[in-house]
């Protein structure tokens, strides 16, 4: 391909060929001499008391090394950081319990041994003396303090509340039409395809740490090590080698990479742990678990005038790193693509004796999407309105557009995007089919999505402890190569075939000639890592001020060998040339050798050719899209089958069209899993019932449609390349676009809302038993009206 | 996968297994496949003392015959070789059917029709076509070797009356000639097996149904039969009125399993639905 042409292009990801001919490393392909492993003695209650641990049958067990408990590892080892929003207590999470379990799964011992065989058999035998406790699983419950107290100091089981926006009591005293509900939002389970998995390496002499560890945040992870392991920052190495997708579960510290740590130090050997798939379902963080209590004003003709929001969030048992942050995003986007003058958004997030809930795939803004695009579409219902018409009226169109909840809108154009998949869908024909269909007794219905949403964390200012900048280090190599170093930490997303497109392209060399290397903190410069579909965004903006800083420097090398004054030197092709004297002119390649060897700049120009860059966004992006889809029921058994699925999404400039579909389809997948299949379900106990593979649906291929995806292009202006992170965007539009088209299909029977995931059952129940005996029914309407009172009578 | 210790024995052949299950019978567990036993390890949900591998008996239990009407399976056989057959796409299509429907191709290829059987996991699906089919199990041990009918075979979950020295060595269906069948179910979207599922083998005289056996696996501890949905099928033409009609209520009193993916009330509905379209399935097919 030549040069110059492979930004916009589908180029196959270089990535591929090592993940699919099983060459790709892992954590735990990696095993070096001498490794012991650790196994996790884990709690089997909700909520109990710790009275008693005896490890003295453990310890019995042949290449047994240490059996670590909590009261010993805290004497020398911190809790586990978390961000604190707005000030808000942190209570103390150690790695270890110490003389209480507060979730199901939470560690009570480690076992280190010389085999996974022999360190499980004896984890088997540790034996703890618990004194169970009631659970507290209901956060709605919990909030009011009838169920007891999952931390003693936290009243309430509040851990912090959160509001954003304006006053609303005018809007709703003055509506002419108020629409209330409450929604519910699933707990999830990230489930990546790799499990976590952390192998640590301590080097007595030099008291240094390796920790390679499957994570998406490798920077941020060695300083927070340093912090709870109190081992100083430049003795710890983070490597996070290939990572096995994350969907935000891996941004975080987690206690497993602490104790693997730990024990490492005490035992001078390196130690690993590989998370089961069980495991995983209870010791990684789970995503989503917010109940919404939402209410919109409007006037007649179906002008947006009002929103209100509480919003129940559970935090689980403890805060991991940004539990209570994801309520955040939430908030600040919940208005959507609607302007309106007055918003008010309340967050009340809450303790209970779950696994801790932390970023997933969206983090807050599928929560957000959820609730305003239900609720538009309910709207539109109550107006007999077109949900699409009503949502035109009330579309931000001037930008940038700030709104009452303090983000600055800065680009859109959702008509054009929206005008664009309801002609690819055939929205007109599609809604005459329906009601042909309905006559014969079949229940189709359209659902839709117009969504916006915020991500490319982030500016600084636009963040709540720490600065949001990416980096990157291009270093041309005296052969005329280049390796690209990045802060950001790709684990599937495919920058290492999307950035050398871009260094290849602004140097006008092969893509084959650049590599792009990541997740070692020993060779690349402090970054955020890869999350809030950031990537490209914010990192692609460091490698383009990296790129201009080695264009200047060789400009200069150039102007030197062509005995021309920098000013004069233009680039183009591969070639730095005097400016109207195209013949006099020398390649990349040469200005990188001349670069390292020409002893006659000496005197003048520093030797090499590297730069690091720091890029540091003034905004957020905001991707935004409209999809739409059209469902059946299966009338007989409640099945949902979806006959038809278009996405047009907006992510700005395209670098890899083949990647932003790949991103697209696997966003849509997990969306529309949450809407029809994905649900963590714990009993009154605060035992998991959906503890497996079996009985937690990750879907495979057969039971997902077709995506006919398309796109209209809206650069951001917010970074130099264009462009707005798309890894996202599926998953968070998704969602309510099919619920929408289920309870479209259902209407006749004279429903508002469905709880999340639509199993078949609870469509059966709707069809056959109407709405007054079905389980799977949104709150019955004086639960939600007994939340907002007489406020807006 | 990290399962608790156990010994581990690889007999060569049906003699050395037999031997060896008359000695370890009672501790030991089969390994053929292994896609119901190794998870049930891997959680150590099982926790067997000893194994006994069979696969070094894959090359003389795997195998599909029909010998004087009588169409005879291997233990060994796998779901993809049953699925893949062309003797049973002529001869008993259901088979294929369903061993087309269950997990994926990767499972396909491990399990094996004997496993599925003696495991007798009540949301499986060959164990519901083996008993719409009528079929027979050999089982054999150093005792000698005996029939059962697969009616008297499954007793509760995961449970059947095979005796701890016994292997299961073949099934044997009488080949459904002229029948009609189809196997139908609502798959359990997380593991592919069935919350309902119905399996019908239908004779049909003079355009109306002269007789018929309709097996339902996921509904209840054990694949089941019901004599009254059977008697009441018997003379109709199989047209939505008399199916809805002969269809109706059967399930009502059944003990029916209940889980995330299906109350016991759903399940109870969707045999009679799975039920009519097994039944619709089968005339349309053959």
């Amino acid at each position: 391909m030549a040069p110059n042409a492979m930004i916009g292009s589908p180029i196959k990801r270089r990535e591929d060929p090592r993940l699919i001919t099983g060459h790709a490393t892992y954590t735990d392909d990696m095993t070096p001499a001498g490794t012991v492993y650790l196994h996790m003695v884990r709690s089997p209650h909700g909520h109990a008391n710790i009275k008693s641990i005896n490890v003295d049958a453990a310890h019995k067990i042949p290449g047994v090394l240490a059996i670590f408990t909590g009261d010993e590892m805290k004497k020398e080892v911190g809790p586990l950081a978390a961000v604190s929003v707005g000030g808000h207590p942190i209570p103390d999470h150690f790695s270890i319990a110490s003389g209480k379990v507060r979730c199901l799964g939470e560690i009570v011992a480690a076992v280190v041994a010389d085999s996974r065989y022999h360190a499980r058999d004896a984890a088997e035998l540790v034996e703890v003396d618990y004194e169970p406790l009631p659970a507290i699983i209901d956060m709605e419950k919990a909030y009011k303090g009838e169920s007891g107290l999952v931390h003693d100091s936290i009243p309430n089981n509040l851990a912090a509340t959160l509001e954003f926006g304006n006053d609303v009591t005018d809007a709703f005293k003055n509506a002419e039409i108020v629409v209330e509900q409450r929604y519910v939002n699933q707990r999830m389970a990230p489930n990546p395809i790799e499990n976590r998995v952390v192998l640590a390496q301590f080097r007595t002499g030099d008291e240094s740490l390796l920790i390679t560890t499957s994570t998406q945040i490798p920077h941020i992870l060695r300083t927070l090590l340093s912090g709870v392991l109190s081992i100083p920052e430049h003795l710890i190495r983070v490597v996070a080698p290939e990572v096995g997708g994350g969907f935000g579960c891996k941004l975080n510290i987690y206690a497993e990479e602490v104790i693997a740590c730990y024990a490492a130090k005490k035992l001078g050997k390196p130690v690993k742990w590989t998370e089961t798939r069980s495991e995983g379902m209870v010791a990684t963080i789970h995503g989503r678990d917010q109940i919404d209590y939402i209410r919109i004003a409007a006037t007649k003709d179906g002008m947006i005038t009002g929103l209100d929001i509480t919003a129940y969030c559970n935090m689980g048992a403890y805060l991991q790193l940004l539990s209570s942050s994801i309520p955040v995003l939430c908030g600040v986007i919940c208005n959507g693509a609607y302007a309106m003058p007055a918003v008010h958004f309340k967050a009340l997030c809450i303790y209970t004796n779950t696994t801790p809930t932390d970023a997933y795939r969206g983090a807050g803004r599928p929560e957000a999407t959820y609730m305003i695009e239900r609720l538009v579409t309910l709207l539109a219902h109550r107006l007999g309105m077109d949900p699409m018409e009503l949502r035109r009226k009330n579309f931000i169109k001037d930008f940038p557009y700030a709104s009452p909840l303090g983000l600055m809108f800065d680009s859109g154009n959702y008509a054009t995007a929206m005008d664009k998949a309801m002609e690819i869908f055939g929205y007109d024909e599609m809604r005459k089919m329906q009601a042909d269909a309905l006559k014969e007794g079949r229940y189709i219905g359209i659902g839709q999505s117009t969504y916006v949403e915020v991500c490319g964390l982030g500016p600084g200012q636009g963040m709540t402890t720490a600065r949001g900048y990416e980096c990157a280090t291009i270093r041309a190599e005296l052969t005329g190569k280049v390796t690209v170093f990045t802060g950001i930490s790709p684990h599937g997303q495919g920058q290492e075939t999307s950035f050398a497109q871009i260094v290849a392209d602004n140097f006008g060399i092969p893509m084959e000639d650049v590599i792009i290397k990541h997740g070692d903190t020993e060779n690349t410069p402090y970054g955020m890592g890869t999350y809030g579909s950031r990537g490209t965004a914010v990192g692609g903006g460091a490698l383009m001020l990296a790129v201009d800083s080695i264009k200047e420097k060789a400009k200069k090398i150039a102007a030197f060998q062509l005995e021309a004054n920098a000013e004069d030197i233009v680039f183009e092709d591969g070639k730095f040339s005097v400016s109207g004297t195209p013949s006099r002119s020398i390649t990349f390649q040469e200005v990188c050798l001349k670069a390292y060897v020409d002893p006659k700049m000496a005197p003048v120009i520093e030797p090499g050719l590297e730069a690091t860059r720091y890029f540091e966004p003034g905004n957020f992006v905001f991707p935004f899209g409209t999809h739409l889809c059209a469902t059946e029921i299966d009338a007989d058994t409640g099945d949902v089958k979806i006959l038809k699925y278009i996405a047009v999404d907006d992510c700005g400039n395209q670098i890899n069209p083949m990647l932003v579909a790949g991103q697209v389809h696997g966003g849509l997948t997990q969306g529309i899993a949450q809407a029809l299949f994905e649900e963590v379900v714990y009993d009154e106990n605060g035992q998991l019932i959906s503890g497996t593979l079996m009985d937690y649906t990750v879907p495979t291929a057969s039971e997902l449609p077709f995506y006919t995806l398309d796109h209209t292009t809206t650069p951001s202006p917010s970074n130099p390349l264009g462009v707005k992170g798309i890894g996202e965007a599926g998953t968070i539009a998704s969602t309510p676009c099919v619920v929408n088209a289920v309870v479209d299909a259902l209407r006749p029977f004279n429903i508002d809302d469905i709880q999340m995931p639509l199993r078949p059952e609870k469509l059966w129940k709707i069809i056959h038993q109407g709405t007054q005996n079905g389980n799977g029914h949104g709150a019955a309407q004086s639960v939600v009206q007994q939340h907002f009172g007489d406020d807006n009578k | 996968m990290i399962p608790s210790a156990f010994d581990y024995y690889t007999p060569a052949s049906l003699d050395e297994a037999l031997q060896l299950l008359a000695e370890h019978g009672d501790d030991a567990k089969v390994l053929a496949g292994g896609h119901s036993l190794i998870p049930a390890m891997r959680l150590r949900l099982a926790q067997p003392e000893k194994i006994i591998d069979i696969s070094g008996l894959r090359q003389s239990l795997s195998y599909i015959k029909e010998e004087n009407g009588v169409i005879k399976i291997g233990a060994m056989t796998t779901h993809y070789q049953i699925e893949s057959s062309d003797l049973l796409k002529s001869k008993a299509p259901i088979l294929p059917e369903a061993a087309g429907v269950i997990g994926d191709v990767q499972v396909r290829n491990w399990g094996t029709v004997g496993g599925s059987l003696v495991h007798a996991d009540p949301s499986s699906d060959l164990p519901a076509v083996a008993m719409a089919l009528g079929a027979e199990l050999v089982l054999q041990s150093t005792r000698g070797e005996r029939v059962e009918k697969i009616d008297n075979f499954f007793t509760g979950i995961l449970e059947t009356s095979i005796e701890p020295d016994e292997l299961l060595t073949e099934i044997r269906i009488p080949t459904p000639t002229g029948k009609k069948t189809s196997y139908q179910k609502l798959a359990n979207k997380a593991s592919h097996y069935s919350v309902v599922g119905a399996a019908a083998v239908v004779g049909m005289d003079g355009g109306k149904i002269s007789d018929v056996k309709v097996a339902f696996s996921g509904l209840a501890e054990m694949p089941m039969r019901f004599e009254s949905l059977e008697k009441a099928l018997i003379g109709q033409a199989g047209d939505d009125a008399s199916l809805n009609t002969a269809c109706a209520g059967f399930a009502s009193g059944v003990d029916a399993l209940e889980d995330l993916h299906g109350s016991q009330e759903y399940r109870r509905a969707m045999a009679e639905v799975y039920a009519k379209r097994a039944i619709k399935a089968a005339i349309s097919n053959n």
